[in-house]
């Protein structure tokens, strides 16, 4: 008897959540651009109310459209379910604070987006909740910060703006020896190049304004359940292992095992923090994921053949990518994702800041604005920009360099675009 | 809810409700190595409609203790232990695959305590196959894996679970993921080497209610001729394009039909 077989990352990436639809044979997702839903009988009604049949009661917890983006998404990690948000920082803040109370603590890579930083350095803080920074490659460090009242570990799959690539089965290790979960930001890598629940990973959260929309038209986040993780064996986590008084005395863990998780941040955080995703947003993250597959390798051949060149010039001091093998992180790259490590790297322009702004002016096809994982691609100088207020000590204390350049190099014609950083690097030259 | 059956503890979902006496019951039984996570929705809503729920773990499953019983009659003689362990005299009793087997077993070794049976994704006899079982042996995950993709139909497979958000795939996989090693091999094999069940069938004296899949590969419904010949009183309802996951893949028709005879 042959082995029973389903579909491949790249079908699903077109199907996964979506059959045409019944009533109109359209064959795209259609927006339901609704804030709510008609109920058949006040018994429907309250038996939708109660988690007793399937159904949309309000566009804030639940839309027919962000339900096809959020099965597609889980299809593609693997996991057991997901939620659309407003955006990635949404996406987060919707996973930590499902699991985190006031007392609480993080222990989090200090390698990561400056906004998710400020959310957990400064943000959190103000409700209670403390994270501990540490190096996400010392893994005794990470040990050595966990606390009694941690109920966290948080990564990014490739860090930022260091791109240290994340140990995450060793990590996640180290999160589950302390009854503790793991949260991935996979944001750089996408499930096609990386799928950390396959590593130990326990959650997933996605900004999908980067390289699953690749349009770079919306704002939006996803948050996915691996389904994994034990909530009552470590016995940390009372949202989910107690009765929760705010839906009539539920135990989420009790009543839908490996669900749990997610139908609490379901019930609880999409229902009262309210950072929903728009239907017609999710409709164009849709869009975009329909071509991730061929999008993302595009991405990655443009980034190798670009690292090439930017080796070559003499203009160039150095590049920084995983897949280089002076980077620190090169064995490890190979096994965890060896598909490639994504299209966001940086590299150093010889001269300083002062180079650093000329590179960047004298570029016409490359865009300079602050985000990555556009199909277009874009640049920052951060010494000139984000930390334009920091001096050259600063700069180095952040591991930014004045003559530091973040690239996301999108699938514009290669030649096309070497041409555009060829201009831009012979002008940084002549100060 | 729990109770002590055999000095093992046994956990009991009621749908947050204490039991009535003067109520209607019904028991829900899950099939190979699932919980009773996998009725949380009929659970809930029976409880709300002046039905005593008992959706049970089955011995060495979920939240029972003990070590998985090794045939479907021992199950059958285990969930009338349950009626009196929890004082209830009749239940309309509610089964998925293997779990439809406990039920047609029990229905007919205790006809004055089975009102009614429901039968989600069944076929009588239940073979397995070679290659599943030594799967399930060896505790490999490929029967899981084998289960999962066999288990939903090819709709399913694609995804448009009906509660939002959830893949179907995934969150059935996970859920057998959680079962101790050895007891997808004993659900398998117990399925497997219950032979008497047409026998069971012909004494049976209630209502049947047969709920099946049209795309149901491990029990396809052309299989269930047998079964339906044998049975008395018996109805079927074909789920368009469903697998055997009904429950996952059609939970509200699956309600609407329970709704009929619970």
């Amino acid at each position: 008897m042959a082995k029973p077989t389903t579909f491949s990352l790249d079908t699903l990436a077109l199907h996964a959540g979506q059959r045409p639809d019944p009533t109109t044979g359209a064959r795209a997702t259609p927006i339901y651009q609704t804030a709510s839903y008609v109920f058949k009988s006040t018994d429907h009604a309250a038996s939708i109310f109660n988690i007793e049949r399937t159904g949309h009661v309000y566009s804030r917890i639940s839309n027919p459209t962000n339900a096809v983006l959020e099965e597609r998404i889980s299809a593609l990690e693997g996991g057991v379910g997901a939620i659309a948000t407003a955006s990635g920082q949404a996406a987060i803040h919707l996973g930590i604070t499902t699991l985190l109370s006031a007392g609480e603590h993080i222990v989090s890579s200090q390698s990561i987006y400056g906004g998710t930083h400020n959310l957990l350095a400064y943000t959190l803080p103000r409700f209670g909740i403390e994270t501990t920074f540490v190096d996400p490659c010392d893994h005794h460090a990470m040990r050595a910060a966990i606390q009694p009242n941690t109920r966290l570990v948080f990564g990014e799959t490739v860090g930022n703006p260091g791109l240290e690539v994340l140990d995450v089965p060793e990590v996640s290790k180290i999160a589950h020896e302390a009854g503790l979960p793991l949260m991935i930001d996979s944001t750089f890598t996408t499930p096609y190049l990386c799928k950390p629940f396959t590593q130990g990973a326990d959650i997933i959260v996605h900004s999908a304004t980067k390289f699953l929309s690749g349009h770079g038209v919306v704002i939006g986040g996803l948050l996915v359940d691996s389904g994994k993780f034990d909530w009552e064996s470590s016995g940390k986590f009372p949202t989910l292992t107690e009765p929760y008084a705010g839906f009539h005395n539920l135990d989420f863990v009790e009543e839908f095992g490996p669900a749990a998780f997610i139908t609490r941040a379901r019930k609880e955080g999409a229902r009262d923090f309210g950072a929903c995703m728009s239907p017609t947003t999710a409709f164009h993250i849709l869009q975009g994921m329909e071509t991730l597959s061929l999008r993302m390798q595009r991405h990655q051949d443009n980034t190798r053949k670009l690292i090439d060149f930017l080796q070559q010039h003499e203009a160039v001091e150095w590049v920084n990518y995983p897949e280089l093998p002076e980077h620190p992180n090169h064995e490890l790259a190979k096994t965890l994702v060896p598909r490639g490590c994504g299209a966001v790297f940086s590299f150093g322009v010889r001269g300083g800041r002062a180079a650093g702004q000329r590179f960047i002016d004298r570029l016409e096809l490359v865009s300079h604005l602050a985000n990555i994982g556009d199909a277009k691609t874009l640049v920052i100088h951060p010494a000139s920009t984000t930390h334009h207020r920091m001096d050259t000590e600063a700069l180095e204390h952040a591991g930014i360099s004045e003559g530091l350049i973040r690239i996301s190099v999108g699938i514009e014609d290669i030649k096309d675009l070497i041409t555009d950083i060829g201009k831009g690097l012979r002008a940084s030259q002549r100060g | 809810m729990k109770v002590n059956i055999d000095n093992h503890p046994v956990y009991i979902a009621t749908g947050n409700k204490d039991l009535d006496p003067k109520l209607p019951s019904v028991l829900f039984i899950h099939g190979t190595g699932q919980d009773h996570t996998i009725w949380v929705l009929p659970t809930r809503y029976f409880a709300r409609h002046q039905r005593n729920v008992l959706a049970v773990d089955l011995p060495g499953h979920g939240r029972s203790g003990g070590e998985p019983l090794v045939s479907i009659e021992a199950m059958a003689e285990w969930v009338v232990k349950v009626l009196d362990a929890t004082g209830i005299q009749t239940a309309a009793m509610v089964g998925h695959s293997m779990g439809t087997l406990v039920a047609i077993a029990a229905a007919a070794r205790y006809a004055d305590r089975v009102r009614t049976i429901g039968l989600i994704g069944t076929t009588v006899p239940m073979p397995v196959s070679e290659p599943l079982l030594s799967s399930a042996r060896a505790n490999s995950p490929d029967a899981i894996e084998m289960l999962t993709l066999w288990g939903h139909g090819a709709s399913a497979h694609l995804g448009g679970s009906a509660t939002p958000g959830m893949w179907m795939l995934g969150g059935g996989k996970r859920l057998m993921e959680c079962a101790a090693p050895g007891v997808i091999y004993t659900d398998l094999n117990a399925c497997n080497e219950y032979v008497n069940g047409l026998k069971d069938a012909e004494s049976i004296a209630c209502h049947a209610l047969l709920i099946l899949g049209q795309s149901d590969s491990m029990t396809p419904p052309r299989t269930t001729r047998k079964l339906t010949g044998a049975l008395s009183d018996s109805e079927t309802v074909v789920l368009e394009k469903s697998g055997h996951a009904m429950l996952s893949e059609r939970p509200d028709e699956v309600l609407d039909q329970l709704i009929r005879i619970v």
